[in-house]
């Protein structure tokens, strides 16, 4: 099966990496461009990056956005698994096929019909829109990746080491910490990281259910592009990626790593 | 003592996700719907009548002879309405079917790619989804304005003369579609090639069946339930797509969730985007309910 890595194979997998990088590359590289033109290469520069940390406006929205990711990515991650444990350890409950409908169709809808949804619900609820309302908002739609990142990890899960650990005596409770958490780990710090992200990232949302004061980093972002596209923007697009690209890349190796000592972990065990 | 610990913290695991849904995404929606039946007013907030729940049940009552479905009758009345609907599906189903085409070959080559390849070439797809949105679609300005690297590019190899007129049409628009839902669609293709037994293209292709029939015949109908869950994840969500219209569309494109926004924010009408917005739930209703059915058979099958 391996000698069937045809060129074909080969060509459309090369382009279809091509098409997805390059234009993330291209920006990464204008964000260093002297010249005032995103597109005309003036020579090598940093300046851009200088006048971002002192566009106090954007270094303001930045922080807004992270204090607001990082809050809600906890709470969304604690409910995405009770979520995710609810819809895959009790398959009969009143109200099941309404819950895993509330669960599964958030990841499709459209964004203007959710963020309109919850700016109507804040506003009949009389809340102030504002820090709280953006960050309740993206716990409510984040919350539903994260069930389906750890329902997968659950689904794929061997029961009968819970079991086990219950007919050692180990009550319920004890055995999801001390059995079911553990394995289920890293599909909840994928999910928390997906949450993460996707609240960093959302502009459509945050632009109904946030007020004046909590504007965050995509808003701010949103309204300089549609006056115009400048290398400042490049240079603070550069930034997330770097950041997001090295998280991302270190959890892939801690997990590669954890992966291969458990494997020898396992070898071990066979031997003796 | 123990049996009854788990018992709560079994109700306490379904109910706190359930509570939390119940008030933040279906509520919602009925006060989207109920909006929708009420009267535009100018003040704050624009609408009349809002529940008054401290009257009762008589109250709502009251409250509910005051719906009208003005809001509805004025979306059939404008024919802006209606073509905004039409062209957002026939965009989204058009950018589909294109992310579908470029999608197949890399979920293909990435499926028969050596095994020990594949954990990476996933991460390679999955990676440019971890960074923002706006940003991947604003990095295709910068490639498709006149001015731009792509007519540059092509400009300095005397492709071509003139600079093409890409941004601010459908072209970028479909562009933009295909590019930053790829991975949606690249994923569950890639699951179901990589599931596929592969000695059964060799038994075709040891039968006398060429590789190109050989695809048709068995490669292409097993991927299906990929080729669905992908169609599904990139059609719903690009149907109300109200970002890459507004930067790569520009003025002249008519989407649907270009029209929500501008009601909602630049007319200030609340009603007409809650009816705008009903709308186009009830149009999506019939691919949420196939997507959510796929799911919960996906979750059926894992088990």
């Amino acid at each position: 099966m391996n000698q069937t890595w045809s060129r074909f194979n080969i060509a459309s997998v090369v382009l279809g990496f091509a098409f997805l990088y390059l234009p993330i590359v291209l920006l990464v590289i204008f964000s260093f461009n002297e010249s005032r033109l995103v597109t005309v290469w003036g020579g090598f520069s940093t300046k851009w990056y200088v006048s971002l940390f002192n566009n106090q406006g954007l270094m303001d929205a930045a922080w807004v956005t992270l204090r607001v990711g990082v809050l809600s990515a906890t709470v969304a991650t604690v409910l995405g698994t009770m979520a995710a444990l609810a819809l895959t350890r009790y398959t009969r409950f009143r109200g099941r096929i309404l819950f895993s409908g509330m669960v599964f169709a958030p990841l499709v809808m459209p964004e203007v019909i959710t963020g309109l949804s919850l700016l109507l619900l804040f506003v009949s609820m009389g809340l102030d829109r504002g820090f709280l309302t953006v960050t309740l908002a993206h716990i409510t739609f984040t919350m539903c990746f994260v069930a389906v990142v750890v329902q997968s990890r659950l689904v794929s899960f061997d029961r009968s080491l819970e079991e086990a650990a219950m007919d050692l005596g180990a009550p319920p409770v004890k055995t999801f910490f001390a059995i079911t958490l553990p394995v289920i780990l890293p599909a909840i710090v994928s999910g928390w990281m997906l949450a993460f992200t996707l609240s960093i990232d959302d502009l459509v949302i945050a632009s109904f259910a946030s007020g004046p004061g909590a504007t965050t980093l995509p808003m701010k972002i949103y309204s300089q592009v549609r006056l115009g596209v400048t290398p400042e923007i490049n240079a603070a697009c550069t930034i997330l990626i770097a950041i997001v690209a090295t998280g991302v890349i270190a959890a892939s190796i801690v997990n590669k790593r954890r992966e291969v000592q458990r494997l020898r972990d396992e070898q071990a065990a066979f031997r003796q | 003592m123990t049996r009854l610990v788990s018992a709560i913290t079994s109700r306490l695991v379904i109910a706190v996700p359930y509570v939390w849904l119940l008030l933040f995404f279906l509520i919602p929606f009925l006060i989207v719907v109920k909006i929708s039946l009420s009267q535009t007013a100018i003040s704050m907030p624009p609408y009349t009548p809002a529940f008054d729940f401290t009257a009762g049940i008589g109250g709502i009552w009251e409250d509910v002879k005051q719906f009208s479905f003005d809001n509805y009758l004025w979306l059939t009345e404008d024919a802006l309405y209606f073509n905004a609907y039409v062209s957002s599906l026939a965009i989204a189903g058009t950018a589909t079917f294109l992310t579908l085409l470029v999608g197949y070959p890399l979920a293909y080559g990435m499926a028969r790619a050596p095994a020990t390849w594949r954990p990476t070439l996933l991460m390679l797809v999955i990676l440019p989804f971890w960074t923002s949105f706006l940003i991947r679609v604003y990095a295709w300005i910068g490639i498709l304005k006149p001015e731009g690297l792509l007519n540059q590019f092509l400009m300095a190899l005397h492709i071509i003369d003139e600079p093409l007129i890409i941004m601010n049409t459908h072209t970028a628009i479909f562009i933009g579609i295909v590019y930053s839902y790829l991975p949606f669609m690249v994923l569950p293709l890639y699951s179901s090639l990589e599931k596929m037994d592969y000695t059964l293209i060799e038994a075709a292709q040891d039968l006398g069946c060429r590789p190109f029939a050989a695809f048709w015949k068995v490669t292409f109908p097993l991927s299906i339930p990929g080729v669905i869950a992908g169609f599904l994840l990139v059609f719903i969500p690009a149907t109300g797509e109200f970002v890459i219209p507004d930067l790569l569309g520009g003025s002249q494109t008519l989407m649907i969730g270009k029209t929500l926004w501008n009601e909602f924010f630049a007319n200030r009408d609340w009603p007409v985007a809650s009816a705008v917005a009903v709308i186009l739930l009830l149009l999506l209703v019939v691919p949420i309910m196939f997507f959510q059915q796929a799911q919960a058979r996906a979750q059926e099958q894992g088990r």
